[in-house]
């Protein structure tokens, strides 16, 4: 299915969102997870579905002031 | 001396961690400066978010994620549960901008957001205006610290208001106070801690000095001065001058 991952279209067989985050080369790393505008953590991701359309935020720590 | 929520900090200066020249300078500036927090931020992974995660974790200080860029409570109560997990503290800088010329916080925006947040348990450092009746609905609203900007962010303006700041200091006697935003001279950092506040955040001002590491050094010296100078009770300024040197004893020449 195509998604929307940090803004650009992603094409990904995975159907949850830990499997896609594993697909898309972020299984270990430090991030947090938006989907469709809402917060889902690390604990739920194995457990959400992904719909064709959606949209994924994957943010990391990052400089701030 | 007021705590962060229950943290008492070794001093009080907080620093950003963004523009800087590399991050190698950011770190120099750090030890520098003996900062007890850094602020960070969140945002989409392009692949430098982990190395940099990890200079954090070597500075071994209090992190305070923000909420940096945030138009809308929603947003912002979204960054700040996503911060929560990654940086696994309560802690989180709210910022709900209101205006992009002045990057003024959107008091109604921030207040929303800091309701929602500190009844799930956040420990939120709104970043606000020196308005003193937001602040006492920040303070209804659960928050135990209060940001009140000195100036625009990024501006090196100082205090703008010290009329206002000053007056909200002392209408908030037990709320630990940080002046965020707008500093840009040690001098302005000094002249926050001698009113009372009890930290100073800032971080344009280092990271584009000349010499980031030397301009944090001195940040950190003027903000623990000006923390001193206030414990130490300075003296009421006069109009008129008075002697320091005895005037009996002097001879008649």
């Amino acid at each position: 299915m195509r998604i929307e991952v940090n803004g650009e279209v992603r094409e990904v067989t995975a159907t949850t969102l830990a499997a896609a985050l594993d697909e898309l080369g972020w299984g270990t790393a430090k991030v947090a997870t938006a989907l469709n505008g809402d917060f889902v953590p690390a604990s739920a991701r194995a457990d959400q579905a992904l719909r064709d359309g959606d949209r994924l935020e994957v943010l990391a720590p990052m400089q701030g002031g | 001396m007021r705590e962060f929520y229950g943290v008492t900090l070794d001093s009080p200066l907080m620093l950003g961690t963004a523009q800087y020249p590399s991050p190698a300078v950011m770190e120099a500036a750090f030890r520098a400066s003996g900062a007890a927090v850094v602020t960070v931020s969140l945002r989409r992974e392009t692949g430098g978010g982990q190395a940099f995660w990890q200079i954090i974790k070597g500075l071994g200080v209090h992190v305070l994620p923000n909420t940096a860029g945030c138009y809308s409570a929603r947003e912002a109560i979204t960054t700040a549960r996503m911060a929560r997990e990654v940086f696994e503290t309560n802690w989180i800088k709210l910022e709900v901008i209101g205006h992009a010329d002045t990057l003024q916080p959107d008091p109604f925006g921030t207040l929303e957001a800091a309701e929602t947040l500190s009844s799930e348990g956040f420990e939120v450092f709104p970043y606000m205006t020196e308005d003193q009746v937001l602040a006492q609905r920040l303070v209804d609203a659960g928050c135990r610290v209060l940001m009140p900007w000195g100036a625009p962010i990024g501006s090196g303006l100082g205090l703008n208001n010290r009329y206002g700041l000053r007056t909200l200091r002392a209408a908030f006697p037990d709320i630990p106070m940080v002046v965020d935003a707008g500093l840009g001279l040690p001098s302005h950092a000094g002249d926050a801690m001698e009113m009372g506040f009890d930290a100073v955040l800032l971080n344009t001002a280092v990271a584009q000095a000349d010499d980031p590491a030397l301009m944090a050094q001195a940040f950190g010296m003027a903000a623990r001065a000006g923390q001193m100078a206030h414990r130490a009770g300075p003296m009421a300024p006069r109009d008129m001058a008075v002697p320091s040197t005895p005037v009996i004893g002097k001879a008649w020449l």
